[in-house]
């Protein structure tokens, strides 16, 4: 299963080579791992989504996590109300009477082009994974040259709600 | 001897004193009560050596790193107080790393000190530069690098609260030459500020309440007593606990000592070499209490077999350690010695356990620790029994890893804590011979007797010129199999016999090797002369090595084989 954890961690040289070395030497599954400053500049918040094949192992990625003396706070946010960001860059081969077309199938995704060169177009596209995800999908038929994707970064909503989030129609509302 | 007290330096307590970064870490290891370093010089740490000899710190130097690392251990271990190495940059602090990873997996409080290369250079492959905070970020609780000399005395500071609270392990300050000589102001008074690092101490006083609770309804309760009990210094509230609540005890490897040896209600040690009653009572019993212990896959065997009827309660100080190996149903995160003593103070009432104690009785006089006695061989078991009643169990015992450390965890009984130093969780040979020597210096008027294997000796055994030059009394047993004999034995058991690179057919006069550093040595071979031989040895002032020529081909029972469960063992009888 997928879970978003973020962390809290001291701005130090060689925090991040910490993390990413206790995911590697424990076997954690990582998907994605952002990183940035906070508005403390001495505090970074790290997102992570991470695969773990049940609560035990979830349990044991956020305990590590813990014990690191650099981690601040540790947080498994999936269930919570938050909100949750990625962006992708996509670079997608675009024969000049293929572009309003794929033009077309962007904008409901409000996604925008960024780039354009004599055969190809570039999108960026922010939303949650799935819709992310969905746009790939959609672009992939056209033929998709290069790829960007920040992975998640993620925190919890400001007013404290029941659902786990927005009631939702489609993919990309 | 108290550091304070002798040294010069020590004189001059003024704060807020301008100094440069060298005299600053001599200054800090005094304000720790550091009274002894275990080290070895070289090009990076020149700056910090200078400093040792203008001061009169206590310096052991050793003939190579890891006999420095390795005697830090054993000085931790013993004297609970943080081991502290000094290392130069390269491979001066490469040759650490072995017994950083050693200490960290059986939880040992280090500070090591590594040289490194000026800052100007650091990452450019420098002479002797190597990425110390990288090569040990997997196996230390804790590192740094100092890049300013005005953080030394804060990184310091921080490093021996690190490394002494919560669960102990080593922490490595790389010291860059350049900041070692920088001048700055030292300030020691300054209150830590670790906002991510507050170990759990006090136990919930509810999950004690319900592991009271537990053991009031259990019917076939045990305690599994780990080192955590030893780090915590708790052993006499085990007893205590055990005694008043009427728990049989078991114990792993590393808890030896936790709990007395020769107490009625102790089994034995846990585990792949245990005893048949310790193994069966864990498997047998429907509540199990882990104290300070981790659930080692040498203790638990397949994780399926494993105490498949008992309630786990588990206290440990680390939290990631519940859970992590098995189910725990019970969680208490504390301090094992907090925690027992709550226990105690709760008072709670006892359950019902004698039909129990009649079954682990019965299983402890039916089955207990065998071997085959022959006229003609020493057998490393008897050796052992020797050993154990030569020393009155008073010695403090170290050993490197394989057959003679099972023998010694199995017929020497330790009725006293932090007498026994071992290499459990790494399993490191050549960790034994040094670590007698750091643990002679934690107790210098305890018999040390370090117990090795033929093979292990021989990876560290450079390190008797300290015995030499100190004329340390420290004893080597050498239980001298000609083979690696633990190796040896599951190549007979699993491979068919075919003993790769595991036999000796050549090996050195260890009597001449001993003498070559003016130590007295003997070789012993039969049976009537080896507790003439050690009592000789223990009355010596000096250094002794016995080189006891035991049954080259006897193997370690009983047994647990790889992937089965405890109540699978074998060679449970003659």
């Amino acid at each position: 299963m997928k879970r978003t954890i973020t962390a809290t961690v001291n701005n130090n040289s060689g925090v991040m080579n910490r993390i990413t070395g206790l995911f590697a030497r424990r076997q954690f599954n990582i998907e994605s791992i952002t990183v940035g400053m906070t508005e403390n500049p001495d505090v970074s918040r790290m997102t992570f989504v991470v695969n773990v094949d049940n609560y035990r192992s979830l349990d044991q990625v956020i305990k590590q996590l813990n014990k690191q003396v650099d981690v601040l706070k540790v947080r498994d946010i999936t269930d919570e109300s938050t909100v949750e960001r990625e962006l992708a860059l996509i670079k997608v081969v675009a024969a000049p009477q293929h572009r309003s077309e794929i033009e077309a199938v962007a904008s409901p995704f409000r996604a925008s082009i960024i780039d354009v060169g004599r055969e190809s177009v570039t999108l960026q596209v922010t939303g949650d994974q799935e819709k992310v995800e969905a746009l790939i999908d959609l672009m992939k038929p056209y033929g998709i040259k290069e790829l960007a994707r920040t992975g998640v970064t993620a925190f919890k909503r400001s007013s404290k709600k029941t659902t786990i989030d927005n009631p939702r129609y489609s993919i990309i509302n | 001897m108290s550091a304070k007290t002798e040294i010069q330096y020590a004189q001059q307590t003024a704060a807020n004193e301008e100094m440069k970064g060298s005299s600053m870490l001599i200054r800090a290891l005094a304000e720790e009560n550091v009274d002894v370093i275990f080290g070895y010089p070289g090009g990076a740490i020149l700056p910090t050596y200078d400093e040792i000899y203008k001061t009169g710190i206590r310096h052991i130097l050793s003939r190579h790193e890891q006999g420095a690392i390795h005697a830090a251990e054993g000085y931790a271990r013993v004297a609970g107080k943080p081991g502290v190495c000094v290392v130069t940059s390269g491979p001066g602090a490469t040759n650490v790393v072995t017994g950083i990873a050693d200490a960290m997996i059986d939880s040992l409080p280090l500070v090591v000190i590594s040289g490194q290369v000026a800052t100007s250079v650091i990452g450019t492959d420098a002479f002797q530069e190597a990425d110390m905070v990288g090569i040990t970020m997997p196996v230390t609780k804790h590192n740094y690098q100092v890049r300013s000399v005005e953080d030394l005395p804060r990184v310091i500071k921080e490093a021996f609260h690190i490394a002494t609270t919560g669960r102990p392990g080593p922490v490595l300050i790389d010291l860059p030459k350049d900041v070692s000589v920088a001048t700055g102001i030292f300030n020691y008074e300054n209150e830590l500020d670790l906002p991510g690092y507050h170990p759990t101490v006090h136990p919930n006083r509810l999950q004690i309440k319900k592991l009271q609770d537990a053991v009031t309804k259990a019917e076939k309760p045990v305690i599994l007593a780990g080192a955590g009990v030893l780090h915590a210094q708790g052993a006499e509230e085990l007893t205590t606990f055990a005694e008043t609540q009427g728990i049989p005890v078991a114990s792993t490897l590393l808890g030896l000592g936790a709990f007395p040896g020769e107490h009625e209600q102790f089994l034995g040690m846990a585990g792949m070499h245990g005893t048949y009653a310790a193994n069966m009572a864990l498997h047998e019993a429907d509540l199990l209490i882990s104290v300070g212990a981790r659930f080692d896959d040498r203790v638990t065997g397949n994780l399926e077999h494993f105490a498949p009827t008992a309630t786990i309660a588990h206290i440990d100080v680390d939290p990631a350690e519940i859970g992590k190996n098995i189910e725990t149903h019970i969680p208490v995160v504390g301090d094992a010695r907090e925690a027992l003593k709550s226990l105690v103070e709760m008072d709670g009432e006892r359950g019902d356990f004698t039909a129990w104690k009649n079954t682990l009785h019965e299983w402890k006089t039916k089955y207990p620790l065998w071997y085959n006695e022959d006229d003609e061989t020493i057998k490393p078991q008897r050796l052992m029994e020797e050993v154990y009643e030569a020393t009155n169990g008073e010695a403090i015992v170290t050993t490197d890893v394989g057959q003679h450390q099972m023998w010694a965890a199995q017929y020497y009984h330790f009725n006293k804590p932090n007498r026994w130093v071992t290499s459990g969780g790494l399993g490191t040979m050549g960790f034994g011979f040094p670590s007698a020597i750091g643990a002679q210096f934690a107790e210098p008027d305890t018999p040390v007797v370090a117990v090795l294997g033929d093979a292990g000796f021989q990876m560290t055994a450079q390190e008797l010129s300290i015995l030499q030059e100190l004329n340390l009394p420290v004893k080597i047993i050498l239980v001298n199999n000609a083979s690696l004999g633990m190796v040896r034995q599951w190549q007979q058991l699993f491979y068919e016999e075919r003993y790769s690179n595991s036999l000796f057919p050549i090996q050195p006069d260890f009597v001449k090797m001993a003498e070559a550093y003016n130590i007295k040595g003997s070789r012993i071979d039969n049976l009537e002369e080896v507790r003439g031989a050690l009592d000789e040895a223990l009355a010596h002032d000096g250094p002794a090595l016995i080189d006891f020529r035991v049954t080259p081909d006897e193997n370690v029972y009983p047994m647990i084989a790889p992937g089965k469960g405890h109540h699978e063992m074998e060679g449970v009888t003659p």
